[in-house]
């Protein structure tokens, strides 16, 4: 390899990382609020992509104003399948409600499938110019933008959830719900606004990855299913970790699939991960609830 | 805890054998008869998972991936070895009992979601190779061609011969599950599901137990991958996915968990309801992803307990409109 295709398999290996961390800590936040594992966390970064395709390219509204209303109706769509689904099924054993994000998940992605159609689909990227070139190195400018906008959320979720009151309360839900309901949260509305926020980052997410890698109705579920495994290999439970799980599983599927055949790259995610869960299953598993905040 | 095969009246059991044994007499339409085939696969395989996560408490996204490697060996050994059919059957529900075996000894330790996980991505593997490893899987397209099953010169080559085949499998192996949860074994694994500390400290070896039960759910889907390989003759890796394995477990879900019928009446219910849906065509996940959340929202304990509390209450209702007209009639008088 040389060093030009090691560089250019880094930088889509950090693009594809960047979804999955998002996705992995969408898992985290909505699980940290009410041990939900969400399985429709994918469809939203579909949900992101799809709607911006809409608003772009059918109704021609600006490009920043697409993309904040398609994150707007992204978060709307998770707020409104906490309230109307999850909710009811508060007083059911955990695996129901696992269960029923399931069936939203193959809700959604075949609603999608008979509005947008089986076809891959994308739109232009954010900058017009397509590459830029550093010392000598080119980039594709869509990733930075990608790469950019992830850093930015990020350190917006982190001072969200360390310095307002609303980010202490839903920690404080994750920490102990009793407790937390003894000091007057309201677990429903937190649970509802995790659910909203868990939905609007993949939303993002969804705006920004579709001009590199396209979307099509059924891109969710393995999205979702690689966040959970970065979200697992980072250590479950801790948004840090999910992020770091998210970047290291997009480059170690990038430089993998530059040595084996790229119809094994799925296999390589999951590979990973079982070696992880036996090698490394104490460290994995989650830790006293205090030390998991 | 367990009720196994006890839910349903004597009355009740004579009349649905009687129904299932002359039904092919009754619909001459062979379409029916193949559904009722797949019925009885899927009602096997979920009956495996129902001990393994309904009795046991263990989950597994992955037993799609068990189904896959018994149809795919026996598809392979018939076809491209030329091995005889029922030595090929054996062979290879041993062969998925040994690979149980192997995932089963690292991934058991896990819990809960972990274990879902490690299940689902083993089945994710499962699947990527079955597509991609062509030159035993024959890639893509799967294998076709596999010969019926046959004992001396009877052979099992039409539906209505599979049919009463796969449900005499299925009465057999309900039959075994309701002996062996009702065994000292079998409590040992409803121990399981409520407490895996306080059963290791009744002496139970957990690990061990937890291996036995993933093992035999391994070998029900195994013998159900067999019976499918031979009923459909093809086998082709679409089948074997992640879709499959969330319908199984939503099969055992939606029957209820803790009882046996409800394995098969899950797998009942939404083998014909995706039957049903598919002349709808490009619609039909739609419903079948709406009408999944509703069943769940509406009977979250299954459809048979679901169905005991709506007559419960249906009764509730007539007894207290019954003793309102009684009151006023004797106010009347």
């Amino acid at each position: 390899m040389s060093l030009d295709q090691i560089i250019q398999s880094f930088i889509s290996g950090l693009t594809t990382g960047a979804v999955y961390s998002l996705v992995a800590l969408g898992f985290v936040i909505i699980n940290k609020s009410s041990n939900i594992i969400n399985f429709a966390q994918g469809e939203f970064v579909m949900l992101g992509g799809v709607i911006m395709f809409s608003l772009l390219e059918k109704f021609k509204m600006p490009y920043l104003a697409a993309a904040l209303l398609t994150v707007g109706s992204v978060i709307v769509i998770g707020a409104c399948m906490e309230r109307l689904i999850i909710r009811p099924l508060r007083e059911t054993p955990l695996f129901i409600k696992i269960m029923a994000t399931l069936g939203i998940s193959i809700f959604i992605r075949n609603t999608s499938m008979l509005i947008w159609g089986r076809d891959p689909i994308s739109f232009p990227p954010i900058s017009q110019s397509l590459r830029i070139s550093f010392w000598g190195f080119i980039f594709p400018t869509q990733s930075l933008w990608a790469l950019g906008l992830t850093g930015l959320l990020l350190i917006g979720l982190f001072y969200f959830f360390k310095c307002t009151v609303f980010g202490k309360a839903i920690r404080a839900c994750a920490a102990d719900p009793q407790a937390a309901r003894l000091f007057g949260i309201d677990q429903n509305k937190i649970v509802e606004f995790s659910f909203g926020l868990s939905a609007g980052i993949g939303g993002l997410a969804g705006v920004f990855i579709t001009p590199i890698f396209f979307t099509s109705y059924n891109v969710g579920i393995m999205l979702g299913l690689k966040g959970f495994v970065a979200a697992v290999i980072g250590g479950w439970g801790t948004s840090t970790g999910a992020i770091a799980g998210g970047f290291l599983l997009g480059l170690l599927e990038a430089f993998g699939v530059s040595f084996i055949s790229s119809g094994y790259k799925n296999a390589i995610a999951f590979l990973i991960l079982l070696i992880i869960l036996y090698w490394r299953p104490i460290g994995i598993l989650p830790l006293p609830k205090w030390e998991r905040v | 805890m367990g009720k196994g095969l006890a839910l349903l009246q004597r009355k009740e059991l004579v009349m649905g054998f009687a129904i299932l044994i002359i039904l092919p007499w009754l619909s001459p339409n062979l379409y029916i008869v193949n559904i009722m085939v797949l019925w009885a696969i899927y009602s096997i395989i979920s009956l495996g998972l129902s001990l393994f996560f309904g009795f046991a408490g263990q989950i597994s996204l992955g037993h799609a991936a068990f189904f896959g490697i018994g149809a795919y060996s026996t598809a392979i050994l018939t076809t491209d070895i030329n091995f005889p059919v029922w030595p090929a059957f054996c062979v290879s529900v041993a062969f998925t009992a040994f690979i149980a075996f192997l995932i089963g000894l690292p991934i058991l330790k896990l819990k809960e979601h972990f274990l879902a996980l490690a299940t689902l991505g083993f089945g994710e593997i499962l699947s990527v190779v079955l597509n991609e490893a062509r030159f035993i899987t024959h890639g893509t397209t799967g294998i076709t061609d596999i010969p019926p099953l046959s004992i001396g010169s009877f052979s099992f080559d039409s539906y209505v011969k599979i049919y009463y085949l796969a449900w005499f499998i299925l009465m057999s192996l309900l039959f075994f599950s309701h002996k062996l949860i009702h065994s000292r074994v079998g409590r040992a694994f409803c121990s399981l599901s409520s407490s895996e500390v306080a059963a290791s400290c009744l002496g139970i070896d957990t690990q061990k137990y937890k291996l036995k039960i993933f093992i035999l759910s391994a070998v029900y889907a195994a013998t159900a991958g067999n019976l499918y390989a031979f009923s459909i003759n093809a086998v082709s890796p679409s089948t074997f996915d992640l879709s499959l394995s969330i319908l199984l477990i939503m099969m055992v879900i939606i029957g209820g968990l803790g009882n046996l019928w409800g394995a098969v009446i899950g797998a009942g219910i939404l083998t014909w309801l995706s039957e049903f849906l598919s002349s709808y065509q490009e619609y039909s996940l739609t419903i079948y992803g709406f009408l999944l959340i509703v069943l769940l929202l509406f009977m979250p304990r299954g459809v048979i307990v679901g169905w005991k509390d709506i007559i419960a209450r249906l009764k509730r209702l007539r007894s207290i409109l019954l003793k309102n007209t009684l009151l006023f009639k004797g106010i009347l008088h």
